[in-house]
């Protein structure tokens, strides 16, 4: 199939009195990194959301694959080769960190041997491998946001959508991040939401800057660098 | 097998062993004490799995005990069942029931889910009164010695009862540590913990939690079912609140979401009851202070504390 694997069309969100998103019209290709910038409340986790099902659009729709996607219920898109890993870190802090990604790995796979074994290979890219027996919820900040990076891994998405991963880790981490980003996109597309401007330049193809819940910018990791409307309002250097 | 599935077995086959041996040892009382217990039990199996392993508090589970009950006990008394069909469609009763009561409260969750569970479990207890003339209401019916014969075999005979509620209790014992441990009782666990995140795993929540409760609704009414035919009564007394609120006690105090939980938290009340009424007329108070003790020093009742405390993988 041609076209974008992903396309939102006036996606817009309103909590009661705020709007949220307005309008929002997005297009991400096959392969593609794209990376989703913005000041605080811009509305980056609201869009995310509506595209993977987790907050209802006021209007618009939603594309994935070519098909319209937006009646479906969260399961059915993540099913579909969706991945979302949360902002808030969300795992189960009560199970054990091979049953986090066990979990998110039988959906897909049955039987034991190959569930323990897509297990063993997403804990390992994340550098996790030692820590699989611990509960989850012991886990430091930056290590569970890594299992989160590896419960949307093995899941085999073609889609992956992450929302702020870097966030709390440390400067060694966010590097091994970087090469796994890379390695990642061979598979699937990557939606990034980051806050951490080299991330941005050094992993996407191009960046999409939300402000106010509407596109302000849209281009190369450069020419983003340059917009002087960007630099007014997200990077703070007009 | 891993050394840990082996332990597992050891210790769920262990005191199924144990069970079968106490039936040449236990005295008379016990004996028959047991044997009602092994019955409700496999009730507080049934319940866990919806309360302890998928989170789901119920209170309108002697529904589905009293569908399993009447289903078997109203057939055997007005259409001429015999003990095998009978068991049948008490179990068929508490599977559509539950199914039924699904599909209306897990449209709610929380304190909402409570109280619709509870006020559907009481429109079935008005329910049983209403139609006194066929199940003769709170006074209930006796079912006769001569239509407990199942297969050739007279449960109303203590050694034949307590095998049959062995029967009964193993097999839900068995069930539940299957599920547990299959990928369908590990997204209820799941469930449990983080059900959005679950979602977002791309599991059908609504469906898993029907699956849990037609299960957990089905071992109840075969629970129901198994205890009219071995005690050989069916009343309205078992669809009201009381039987309800008897699995979850039984389950908090044994442990929630343990497949062990259960028995032993029906045991540890039965003999409670049994041995404070035997020392003061205010043997509730007694047994109430013990609950209290039990809730401040095992949170996470009996099972719970010896997981917490030794064995990290008890399922
Ligand atoms: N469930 C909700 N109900 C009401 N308002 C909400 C809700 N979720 C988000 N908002 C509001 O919508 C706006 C956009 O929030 P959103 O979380 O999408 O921003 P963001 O770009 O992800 O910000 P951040 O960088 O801080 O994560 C904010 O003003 C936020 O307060
Ligand atoms: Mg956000």
């Amino acid at each position: 199939m041609s076209g974008a694997l992903l396309s939102t069309r006036g996606l817009s969100k309103r909590f009661d009195g705020l709007q949220a998103v307005t309008e929002v019209d997005f297009d991400l290709a096959r392969g593609e990194v794209r990376a989703l910038i913005g000041p605080n409340g811009a509305g980056k986790t609201t869009l995310v959301g509506m595209i993977c099902g987790r907050v209802a659009p006021s209007a618009g729709t939603i594309l994935f694959d070519g098909e319209d996607i937006t009646g479906l219920p969260a399961h059915r898109r993540i099913r579909r080769g969706m991945a979302y890993t949360f902002q808030i870190t969300s795992v189960f802090a009560g199970l054990s960190v091979h049953e986090n990604v066990a979990l998110a790995a039988r959906r897909r796979l049955t039987g034991a041997v190959r569930v323990d074994a897509a297990v063993s290979e997403a804990l390992a890219r994340v550098g996790l491998s030692d820590r699989s027996e611990e509960e989850a919820g012991n886990l430091s900040y930056g290590h569970q946001r890594l299992l989160e990076i590896a419960m949307g891994l093995v899941q085999a998405p073609r889609l992956l959508i992450l929302d702020e991963p870097t966030q709390g880790l440390s400067d060694g981490e966010i590097e091994g991040f970087k090469a796994l980003i890379r390695e990642v996109r061979e598979q699937a597309a990557i939606l990034l939401i980051e806050h951490n401007m080299h991330v941005v330049m050094e992993l996407a193809d191009r960046v999409t800057v939300l402000n106010f819940g509407t596109v302000l910018a849209e281009g190369t990791p450069a020419q983003i660098h340059e917009n002087r409307a960007v630099q007014a309002a997200y990077l703070g250097t007009g | 097998m891993s050394i840990e599935t082996r332990r597992v077995l050891a210790l769920h086959g262990g005191l199924v062993a144990l069970l079968i041996g106490l039936h040449f040892v236990l005295p008379a009382y016990h004996h028959g004490n047991l044997a009602r217990i092994m019955v409700l039990a496999s009730y507080a199996i049934g319940y866990n799995i919806l309360f302890g392993y998928t989170g789901l508090l119920s209170l309108g589970h002697a529904l589905f005990f009293a569908a399993g009950m009447y289903g078997m006990a109203l057939t055997i008394q007005h259409a001429g069942f015999t003990p095998a069909p009978g068991l049948l469609s008490g179990i068929v009763a508490g599977a559509l029931i539950s199914g039924a009561l699904a599909l209306l409260a897990l449209r709610t969750t929380g304190v909402a889910f409570m109280i619709v569970t509870l006020m559907f479990a009481q429109a079935g207890y008005l329910t049983i009164l209403y139609f006194g003339e066929y199940t003769r209401g709170d006074e209930g019916f006796v079912i006769q010695t001569a239509q407990r014969v199942l297969w050739g075999i007279d449960l109303s005979d203590p050694a034949n009862r307590y095998f049959a509620a062995l029967s009964l209790f193993a097999i839900c014992l068995g069930l539940s540590l299957w599920l547990v441990r299959a990928p369908f009782g590990r997204v209820l666990v799941a469930i449990r913990e983080n059900e959005e995140r679950v979602r977002m795993l791309g599991y059908d929540i609504y469906a898993h939690k029907l699956g849990a409760m037609v299960i957990s609704g089905t071992m109840a009414a075969a629970s129901g079912a198994v205890y009219g035919l071995l005690f050989g009564y069916a009343g309205a007394s078992f669809a009201s609140v009381q039987y309800s609120i008897f699995p979850l006690l039984w389950v908090l105090l044994g442990g929630a979401g343990t497949v062990l939980g259960p028995f032993i938290g029906t045991l540890f009340m039965f003999y409670l009851i049994d041995l404070s009424s035997g020392i003061t007329s205010a043997y509730m108070l007694i047994a109430g202070v013990t609950l209290v003790a039990l809730t401040l020093f095992a949170p996470q009742g009996l099972a719970g504390e010896v997981r917490r405390r030794i064995w990290k993988g008890l399922p």
